[in-house]
């Protein structure tokens, strides 16, 4: 039904409404008007660029998710201000991260996530999307950092797009 | 304004800037690229988040309503941090950057 | 109280951008400058909230965030540009 009002992706267009009327200073009728013409008009012009919608099946797991993310940025921080405030030579290593998820929007969460966390930024994913080239900061043991990553980010993001 | 709140605040205030430096000491400091891309990407990021949170609290004590402009500024920057830095990196990788010594493993180019 | 921090928070900020200007001066690479950019750009907003709270004036966070979007557009683009040799294919 919403499809075929002009919504093909209804929950970016509601996102697209709602950030509108943040951005706008109060709700007022031009708003919502100009709100209503963005939400339809950006996902119809920007709809080539989407990969195909994901199952998404447990969305609810989400605001779980980011709250594990959000307090590991705060730690992460910490970590790497110590790192960055002690004397010693950091062992940064490149890390070739074997991928489970298929789904390329999972992969992009999932390698921003790796970015904003512990010691470890996503370089590049590999063209067959099996491969994620992580560049650890500071890191002893590449298996330990693969397992961490799988167990705390990817298992969660695994139940979430099936 | 209660004094807790003022602390609170402060406090905020402080361990942003703090943050900040830390993340442009560690641009400043650390030795080759790929490990420089680590403190603009957590620390500044981060200070930016306690600055902002500070203000929220701030204004919405001094009686101006929530602050919307600040949380959507906040959001944004934490979306756009690690995206930018895999920009960068996949730049730096296909430029041919090279890490610096004692580095494990190697970047790679397609 | 207040006060007080927030002019040591800007000292601290306003010294991280100097710090910032040190790597963009230095290099030696090009993703170093971008990357140098792109830091000072998220401290310049730090900056401007810092001065609205200073001066009790919210108007300043439109700016901000005129920066943060402007700013996240330039870093893409320019490290765009580093690997393409081009913005716009």
């Amino acid at each position: 039904m919403l499809a075929r009002i002009g919504f093909p992706q209804p929950w970016l267009s509601l996102l697209l409404f709602i950030t509108w009327q943040l951005l706008s200073d109060g709700i007022s009728g031009g708003s919502v008007v100009l709100g209503l013409i963005l939400a339809w008009a950006i996902p119809r012009i920007t709809y080539g660029f989407w990969p195909e919608p994901p199952g998404f099946v447990n969305a609810w797991r989400m605001p779980v998710y980011l709250a594990i993310v959000l307090w590991d940025i705060v730690l992460a921080s910490f970590s790497v201000a110590k790192l960055i405030l002690s004397p010693r030579k950091p062992r940064p290593a490149f890390i070739c991260y074997p991928l489970q998820l298929e789904h390329p929007l999972a992969i992009s969460i999932l390698a921003s996530t790796i970015s904003l966390t512990p010691g470890t930024v996503s370089a590049d994913v590999s063209d067959d999307q099996k491969l994620l080239l992580i560049h650890a900061l500071d890191a002893e043991d590449n298996q330990a950092v693969i397992d961490s990553i799988h167990n705390r980010y990817e298992k969660p993001l695994m139940e979430m797009f099936k | 304004m209660s004094e807790v709140t003022e602390y609170i605040i402060a406090g905020l205030l402080l361990l942003g800037g703090a943050f900040s430096l830390i993340g442009a000491l560690g641009l400043a400091r650390l030795p080759d690229f790929f490990t420089r891309l680590h403190g603009p990407t957590k620390a500044t990021t981060l200070g930016v988040g306690a600055i902002m949170l500070s203000s929220v609290i701030y204004f919405s004590n001094s009686g101006e309503g929530l602050g919307v402009a600040e949380i959507l500024i906040t959001v944004f920057l934490f979306l756009t941090a690690p995206v930018s830095a895999n920009m960068l990196a996949k730049a730096a990788m296909h430029i041919g950057v090279s890490p610096m010594d004692g580095t494990r493993g190697n970047p790679w180019d397609q | 109280m207040i006060t007080i921090a927030l002019y040591a928070t800007i000292a601290m900020v306003v010294l991280a951008a100097l710090l910032n200007m040190f790597r963009l001066l230095k290099g030696p690479d090009a993703p170093d400058r971008v990357l140098a950019l792109d830091t000072l750009y998220i401290n310049a907003i730090a900056l401007i909230i810092l001065v609205g709270i200073t001066l009790g004036t919210r108007m300043y966070l439109e700016s901000a965030l005129l920066i943060a979007v402007m700013g996240f557009v330039g870093t893409v683009a320019m490290a765009k540009y580093l690997k393409r040799g081009s913005v716009i294919e």
